[in-house]
């Protein structure tokens, strides 16, 4: 096939297959995306990072953990590109080894944190009366607590290490998401359709897992991805109070917490992971804010 | 003329008992279950912490019968439902309680440590509205041309910044190397003793005393970390405002009033604005009650003697009466900013009413 | 229009953020000092035992027997003039200062020194053991503990201590001397004035306290009448500045007179800078690694061996802890009666590696290791996990608040726990009893010294520990704790690793800080600036 009718395919009005629809949906949002130069930057960004991440090992020019007490505080050199730490640790390569736990914190948190608050959302809209009342009583309550100083005691209760700090991000990024969800739900639930199939005998489960939470997901992809970020300065933020990965791990907010100490003489110790985190999030908020527009036409 | 008001929420109906009524029943449940909520959660988390409260009195050291007794003053020999229960009566008598570790009524230690949370707090959501309002409308306007893209940028650009880096190069930058402002701390020590705490708002205090020197000395202190959360604040106000406007500029309303001949400007600020100004104010609530619980990091790193350090400290003293109480006035904070923007809904929303 | 005052609010702020004024010097008579001090949770003398507190009430309060700053090693009479002890070693007789005052105009009389001791028993708070174990309990502290006049104490204690570990303990914070007619006008429900003292002073000491914020701020005021004379600054304010950095930038901008808590590396910048002078103090802390022996490793003789073969001591106190640490192996400081001097451990991995063999665990096991959160723990640690590492001895660190550390090291539920210890008074008992005693090994022991919460069960050692106190004879007395301190260092679940040095910097024109070798032997009252 050739590209001409790769594109006619996938933009045929009257698609064959579901594959075939859905594929044009996703090229469409492409081809938007991409017209989008702020969202390209974010993109790639990304991609970067997922790349970094990946290659690590051959990136990396040292060992992350390396220490070598007669290499310490060294400024950027040919040796060490960015620089040693307090402990003569290359900071190149634990910046490039971090991308590994950034992009672990950010994924895990949102494959736990969408499926409950889609959980949450769908069922609290779909059935409403008191099953809605209490969810959305709950979530209020969460909302209502103050979110990095739950994620703080959640760690300390915990323990400090990067899969307890993913659970406490998690436990308190969820509320919003159920929210959305059961906005989605509350429109979706009234319209026609829904209201053929539950003629038709579906089960409620069947409704909300069939029609209802598909339509929900688009909105939740955006708000997460949008959320990446945000996710990303929490965990930093604990990883900032001594709470994140715990050492030797090259966590960005860790080491910048590390530097903090030698930022008058030694400015590349904090200033470099700093920047790793500030570009992440970047472009994180690049992608969602383009995706925003593709995806989610109202918000424009 | 066809006024609606585009709204992230909130649906009225024509039935009795009015709308009005209903929210604000709905909200004083909410609220009281929040509350308990709160309270529970705090305790589980006081109970599960693997730190010992006795340890936070007494040190290390202290001789086996003498840790037993502060055991038995705190209740926790008591079993567990028995100590919520406690814990629970107290609290509904409005009884905080008094912090282990500063032996002060919590009530005393959030006197203490509230304004100062509150005046950064204040400083930068005057300054994200002042700021931010006009930036939104500007890209609103603007919008897809280059205005609108700068403004976007700076809002990302806000949103991604870790907020305890920037206020590190930020004070590297502005204190340390460039000398324009003050170091951390609300106030140098030369004027801390100088003016009587009246608000405990430092600002405040010294205009009303009139010493310029202490409101200036102070004024350098904040600004910088007020600046750093103004600027957080802005990104959201701004954006927000401008989805806000972009709904409305797309309005027929708009599009009768320019027809009319009305200028762009009177169009834009008075009309639009004016109707896009409901919504806003629970955006501008919510970011306040943010910057309240969220200035934790700022504070770290300003070394600002306010409740988000204040709850932290404690909270690593396992003094849990001290993290309750500081949480419950956030926690109040917010549901009352909530409540306010509610309020202002209803009033100004006539779907609402 | 909106946009007109908009704008000029705008440009109004703009205009006055860029107008703002640079920091002032700080006041000439007021010494402004930074320091960490979060740790203070009462300023009572019967109740205060963290670092920040001692240094406190130590500058408020004269006591019965103190260290003077004069000379921060030598124990001189405080309030007491002269004393001496008959009845077989133990009935003591102290003569108090004549025409003492406390800051409140009140004389100094025996009957409040009586009432000070009386106070710390009845109020048994934490500091209270280092009078109890004289042998006071709340019945018979009225008589043992009493004044014969108004210039006479008499204290009567029930064991046959030696005489400088009995003057020593009175040198402690509990032997501060309270103004009993202004404590017991503030006394409420039987509270020996407790409530009242938490936050205020009623001393003789050189400063009162004017006012304590908790994690903020100590202020005190000079008292003129002060027996040696007036402090030379009228005023000392402490601020708590968490950051050592910030306390550097703060002291080279002028902003304060002085920081405490500076790190080495941050000293190694300011050592070129003409306007600060960095002093320093040797202080009695250690700084050790305590193995839990219910570990199934950690209790092998060769593996204990093995790991004080595992630290790189030198390394690291020639690098990030220079000039504030120095290797020191035994459990009582240098610098002291008594103390063991020898440092044979070095690292050496190939010697580790052979001795971990012989124990079984050729290629090492895994291990945690808690720790305090902060400098200097986390570099530490991170050092130590590398250097066991070589061995193949994988270390999980567990960084933690300190109270959560303590907490887990007293239930014994740690591996391997990086902590420092510092003697509650300069005899070498106060690290025998907790390094080289242990009573009772069993879970629910109700003394919890620092051998039991490794879990180190030592009949033996307990005997000599309990034997040193006693020995009346100073030479020998030194012998055997030398013998303890060689036992401990060849073999236990303690690898000594660091004594600690004080480096307080100050501004060229802030002299005469003297800071001795314990928390509580810190003095401001000879502080000119």
């Amino acid at each position: 096939m050739t590209a001409a009718r790769v594109r006619a395919w996938l933009l045929a009005d009257a698609p064959a297959s579901r594959a075939q629809a859905r594929l044009g949906r996703v090229y469409l949002g492409v081809a938007a995306l991409s017209k989008n130069p702020l969202a390209v930057v974010g993109l790639v960004i990304v991609a970067a990072l997922v790349l970094v991440a990946a290659l690590a090992p051959r990136l990396a020019t040292h060992s992350p953990y390396g220490q070598d007490l007669e290499r310490r505080l060294r400024p950027p050199e040919d040796a060490h590109r960015f620089g040693t730490d307090q402990l003569g640790r290359d900071i190149l390569s634990r910046v490039v080894y971090g991308a590994r736990v950034t992009l672990a914190i950010v994924v895990l948190v949102a494959v736990i944190v969408a499926p409950i608050g889609l959980a949450v959302g769908t069922v609290a809209g779909y059935f409403g009366g008191w099953v809605d009342g209490v969810l959305m009583r709950v979530t209020d309550i969460f909302m209502a607590f103050p979110r990095l100083i739950l994620a703080l005691a959640l760690v300390a209760v915990l323990g400090p290490g990067i899969v307890n700090a993913i659970l406490a991000i998690a436990f308190t990024t969820w509320p919003p998401y159920a929210r959305i969800a059961r906005a989605e739900t509350l429109t979706i639930r009234e319209s026609d359709f829904i209201a053929a199939v539950r003629l038709q005998g579906a089960s409620p489960i069947r409704v909300l897992w069939g029609h209802i939470v598909p339509l929900c997901v688009s909105s939740l992809i955006v708000r997460v991805t949008l959320d990446m970020a945000g996710i990303i300065l929490v965990a930093a933020g604990l990883g900032f109070l001594g709470l994140g990965a715990r050492p030797p791990e090259p966590e960005w907010g860790a080491m910048v917490s590390e530097g903090r100490q030698f930022l008058l003489d030694q400015w590349w110790i904090a200033t470099i992971p700093g920047a790793a985190i500030f570009l992440v999030g970047l472009g994180f908020n690049l992608l969602g804010d383009g995706l925003r527009d593709v995806l989610d036409p109202k918000a424009r | 003329m066809d006024v609606t008001v585009t709204t992230p929420a909130g649906t009225g109906r024509g039935a009795w008992p009015p709308a009005f009524v209903v929210r604000v029943g709905r909200l004083a449940v909410t609220i009281a279950l929040t509350f308990l909520g709160l309270l529970f959660v705090t305790f589980v988390i006081g109970r599960v912490l693997p730190i010992d409260p006795a340890l936070a009195i007494l040190g290390d050291r202290a001789l086996p019968h003498v840790y037993e007794r502060v055991r038995h003053e705190l209740g926790l020999d008591l079993p567990l439902y028995h100590q919520f229960w406690n814990y629970l009566v107290k609290a509904l008598r409005g009884d905080l309680g008094s912090s282990v570790l500063t032996g002060r009524p919590v009530i005393a230690d959030i006197r203490q440590f509230f304004p100062a949370t509150l005046e950064l707090a204040t400083f930068a959501i005057v300054l994200g509205v002042v700021l931010g309002v006009p930036m939104g409308v500007w890209a609103a306007v603007a919008r897809g041309r280059w205005p609108d893209h700068l403004v976007r940028v700076l809002v990302l650009i806000g949103y991604s910044v870790p907020v305890f880096w920037l206020g590190l190069v930020g004070l590297l930058l502005f204190y340390a190397r460039l000398d324009l402002v003050a170091g951390p701390g609300r106030l140098d020590v030369a004027y801390e003793y100088v003016v009587e705490p009246w608000s405990g708002i430092v600002l405040l205090d010294s205009l009303r005393a009139g010493e310029l020197r202490v409101f200036r000395n102070a004024l350098a202190h904040i600004v910088l970390p007020g600046s750093i959360l103004g600027y957080l604040s802005l990104a959201y106000i701004a954006r927000m405002t401008r989805s806000f406007m972009l709904a409305e500029l797309g309005q027929e309303y708009v599009v009768a009033a320019r027809v009319k001949g009305l200028s762009e400007a009177r169009v834009i600020w008075r009309h639009a604005l004016g109707n896009v100004m409901v919504p806003m104010v629970t955006v501008i609530a919510l970011s306040y009650a943010y910057l309240l619980e969220g200035a934790v990091l700022t504070e770290t790193v300003f070394a600002w003697p306010g409740l988000g350090l204040y709850i932290t400290h404690s909270l690593f003293n396992a003094d849990m009466t001290a993290v309750l109480g500081g949480t419950l006035i956030v926690g109040v904070a917010f549901v009352g900013l909530n409540l306010f923007s509610d309020v202002l809904y209803t009033f100004f929303d006539p779907r609402a009413r | 229009m909106v946009t007109r005052p908009l704008r000029l609010l705008m440009v109004g702020l703009l205009l006055a953020s860029l107008a703002v004024p640079v920091a002032a010097d700080t006041p000439k008579d007021t010494l402004v000092m930074a320091k960490f001090i979060d740790d203070i949770i009462s300023l009572d003398p019967a109740e205060v035992f963290e670092l920040s507190g001692g240094e406190m009430i130590a500058n408020l309060y004269d006591r019965i027997m103190m260290y003077e700053p004069e000379d921060t090693t030598r124990l001189v009479g405080g309030v007491a003039e002269s004393w001496s002890v008959t009845g077989n070693g133990r009935t003591f007789t102290l003569k108090i200062r004549k025409g003492l005052r406390f800051h409140s105009g009140n004389p100094v009389t025996a009957r409040d020194a009586a009432y000070s001791l009386q106070r710390v028993i009845r109020l048994d708070k934490t500091p209270a053991f280092i009078v109890s174990q004289l042998g006071w309990t709340k019945d018979n502290v009225g008589d043992l503990v009493r004044a014969v006049d108004a210039a006479t104490l008499q204290l009567t204690i029930t064991k046959d201590f030696a005489p400088t570990f009995v003057l020593n303990c009175l040198s402690a914070g509990v032997g501060s001397v309270v103004d009993m007619k202004e404590v017991q006008q503030h006394e409420r429900d039987g509270d020996l004035g407790y409530t009242w003292l938490k936050t205020n002073s009623a001393g003789s000491g050189p400063f009162r306290l004017r006012q304590w914020k908790a994690n903020d701020s100590v202020v005190m005021e000079a008292f003129p009448d002060y027996r040696h004379g007036a402090p030379k600054v009228k005023r000392v304010v402490v601020r708590h500045i968490a950051e050592p950095s910030a306390q550097r930038l703060q002291l080279e901008k002028g902003d304060i007179d002085m920081a405490r808590n500076i790190t080495p590396d941050q000293l190694a910048a300011l050592k070129n800078n003409p306007d600060v002078v960095i002093g320093t103090y040797p202080k009695a802390d250690l700084y050790y690694l305590g193995l839990n022996q219910k570990h199934e490793h950690l209790k092998k003789p060769k593996v204990r061996a093995a790991i004080r073969w595992l630290v790189d001591y030198h390394g690291m106190a020639d690098t990030f802890l220079r000039g504030q640490f120095k290797v020191h192996q035994a459990f009582w400081p240098s610098g002291f009666f008594a103390a063991l001097t020898e440092t044979p451990f070095k690292l050496d991995v190939a010697r580790a590696k052979q001795l971990l063999a012989e124990a079984g665990v050729p290629n090492g096991f895994p291990v945690k290791l808690d720790h305090a959160n902060g400098t200097p723990f986390m570099d530490i640690a991170q050092s130590i996990q590398s250097t066991m590492g070589q061995a193949g001895i994988k270390v999980e660190l567990v960084p933690a608040d300190s109270k959560q550390v303590i907490t887990k090291y007293r239930a014994r539920n740690h591996d391997i726990v990086l902590l420092y210890w510092s003697p509650d008074y300069m005899d070498p008992h106060s690290n025998a009893d907790t390094f080289a005693r242990n009573p009772d090994n069993s879970d629910d022991a109700k003394i919890k010294p620092l051998a039991w919460r490794n879990a180190w069960d030592i009949p033996g050692l307990t005997k000599k520990a309990d034997a040193a106190v006693l020995e009346r004879d100073a030479e020998k007395r030194k012998q055997m704790y030398l013998e303890l301190q060689r036992t401990i260092q060849q073999d236990s679940p303690f690898v000594i690793m660091f004594q600690s040095t004080e480096q307080a910097t100050t501004r060229k024109y802030v002299k005469n800080f003297v800071s001795g070798p314990t928390f509580d032997t810190v003095f401001y009252r000879l502080v000119t600036k």
